[in-house]
């Protein structure tokens, strides 16, 4: 087995091991999916409460797993001095990103391919959704998260980091679209949370799978800027221990 | 050192800056294959940057390093695979349970070692499955040296090897360290504990204030440094001792008086015979070569930390 894919199960093995992370990653977005489709308490605007939510879940995991998970996780491994060893292993630095990255995306598969599935089931209708626009929008979200993620996690230390990250995702969480309508907020906040990549990633989401976002050029936009932005941040502020 | 084999580690003029600190200052000193070199000094003397430099972990500032003959900063994936690194805490998932992180190890150095030989060779073979935050601080060493291993290093570079390991942990980790030498690896140990690198080292490179200002074998940092060492009763008379015996002792501690002079046999009689004409008991007695602790306080200044 190459040292790739070495240090890849081992990051997922990490991960399933890790109860905390599989309550985020997993557990809070299907219950969010499923309560809040079941009991129609929030003002989504839809007939059906999931064919609001599902997209905004959607997002909601490509963030608990990409900056969250991935965040903290790394945190803690800095500040325990796992990176700095693994550095100086044959699989270098290189490698060892090439793989947290790549255990981000198998995380990311298995939560869509639970919560896609629930979604139906609980009668998520999308209206011909463009599922290849959708991934697109994903693995920007992905590399917009994990920035944030990782330049947090390159420089606050292990708790403060723990803390920071739990902070951002309750407010990128209620700010950002996934589960109360733009329409909703107060102006003011309305403008800030269109230009945070939670609510442009919902906001895609939901125009590619179901042709309902608020503003999806610019959404778009919004979202390219910041998986340019965060990633090339963390690869200037990170540091390995 | 062989006068036939090339050091497998050569620092020369090495500079490291962080900022506007000069961690190290122009240092200099070689370890060779076979050997085990120990690299001592106070707090932020500069070893561990050292160290870190010749990992490939850090970048210097100035100077040249070769390791195994190779520039750690170009080639550091191709040294990695040749050596082996035991941080001084941590390096390890909290989670991570030890047979599944020394089989991580050995899978990363593909050196076809087994894993569950090498948690037998550093004795944790009964906490295979423990998570690392369960181990004690003397496992999490043994286990920090078992990743070491999975590399078959060609060089091993231990900071704090036995740190806080008990009595018969450190016999375990000395065997290994010294069956590493043997095997023809050069093992660069980082130590604060000057007991262990008396026990182990062949060589002691000494830093202060970033530069070295030692290097040699332990005979040769202790050349023209004997010393009659000895315990008896506190506050002795120490001028009539000197008229007695013809040289100064100094008193350095509650009942310990040292004399800086060869252990010559006359001098000994007559240090023995005035303790016994004055009533005094002598309850320790040592003659010889300076201990390495008395070398490196005289050569830092009597800087007592060391970590």
């Amino acid at each position: 087995m190459s040292r790739f894919l070495t240090q890849l199960r081992t990051e997922l093995q990490l991960t399933l091991r890790n109860g905390e992370q599989l309550l985020l990653t997993l557990g809070i977005p299907v219950l969010l999916l499923v309560f809040f489709s079941l009991v129609d308490v929030l003002p989504t605007g839809t007939a059906d409460p999931v064919d609001f939510l599902a997209p905004g879940v959607l997002a909601l995991a490509v963030m608990s797993t990409a900056m969250v998970s991935l965040g903290i996780g790394t945190g803690f491994e800095r500040s325990y001095h796992v990176l700095k060893r693994l550095a100086v292993t044959p699989l270098g630095r290189p490698r060892l990103v090439g793989a947290k990255i790549a255990g981000v995306a198998a995380v990311e598969l298995v939560q869509f391919a639970i919560l896609v599935p629930v979604a139906y089931a609980l009668g998520w209708s999308p209206s011909s959704p463009n599922w290849a626009l959708a991934t697109a929008a994903v693995l920007l979200g992905t590399l917009s998260f994990a920035g944030i993620g990782l330049t947090m996690a390159g420089r606050l230390r292990g708790e403060i980091n723990l803390a920071a990250q739990n902070g951002l995702y309750l407010v990128l969480l209620l700010l950002g679209g996934m589960v109360i309508p733009f329409a909703k907020l107060p102006g003011g906040i309305r403008a800030v949370a269109h230009a945070l990549p939670s609510g442009a990633l919902a906001d895609v989401l939901r125009d590619t799978l179901g042709g309902n976002g608020t503003q999806p050029g610019a959404s778009w936009i919004v979202l390219a800027i910041w998986a340019v932005v965060t990633p090339a941040l963390a690869a200037a502020l990170f540091r390995w221990d | 050192m062989t006068a036939a084999s090339s050091p497998a580690v050569e620092v020369s003029g090495l500079t490291v800056r962080y900022g506007d600190l000069v961690a190290v200052n122009d240092a200099s000193f070689a370890a060779a294959a076979g050997e085990i070199t120990a690299v001592l000094g106070p707090n932020g003397a500069g070893k561990t940057s050292t160290i870190e430099v010749c990992e490939g972990y850090r970048r210097a500032a100035a100077g040249t390093v070769r390791v195994l003959g190779l520039d750690p900063a170009t080639h550091q994936r191709r040294l990695g695979e040749r050596i082996g690194v035991m941080l001084q805490e941590g390096g390890v998932y909290p989670s991570a349970r030890v047979l599944d992180t020394v089989r991580h190890y050995c899978a990363l150095y593909g050196k076809g070692l087994d894993a569950a030989t090498l948690v037998d060779e550093v004795g944790l073979t009964a906490r295979s499955t423990a998570t690392w935050r369960r181990l004690s601080g003397g496992e999490q060493q043994r286990l920090s040296l078992a990743l070491a291993l999975a590399s078959k290093p060609e060089v091993a570079f231990l900071d704090e090897p036995t740190s806080g390991v008990d009595v018969n942990g450190r016999d375990t980790i000395r065997r290994i360290v010294r069956d590493l030498a043997a095997e023809g690896c050069a093992v660069v140990l980082a130590t604060h504990e000057l007991d262990e690198a008396e026990r182990l080292a062949d060589r002691v490179v000494i830093f202060d204030g970033g530069q070295v200002i030692a290097d040699g074998t332990l005979a040769e940092l202790r050349t023209g440094h004997d010393e009659i060492r000895f315990r008896s009763d506190p506050n002795l008379d120490l001028p009539a001792l000197a008229l007695s015996i013809g040289m100064v002792a100094s008193q350095v501690g509650t009942d310990e008086y040292v004399i800086d002079a060869p252990p010559h046999p006359r001098l000994m009689a007559q240090l023995t015979a005035w303790l016994a004409e004055q009533g005094h008991p002598l309850t320790d007695l040592r003659a010889g070569a300076q201990r390495l602790e008395d070398v490196f306080r005289r050569l830092t200044s009597g800087k007592d930390d060391t970590a």
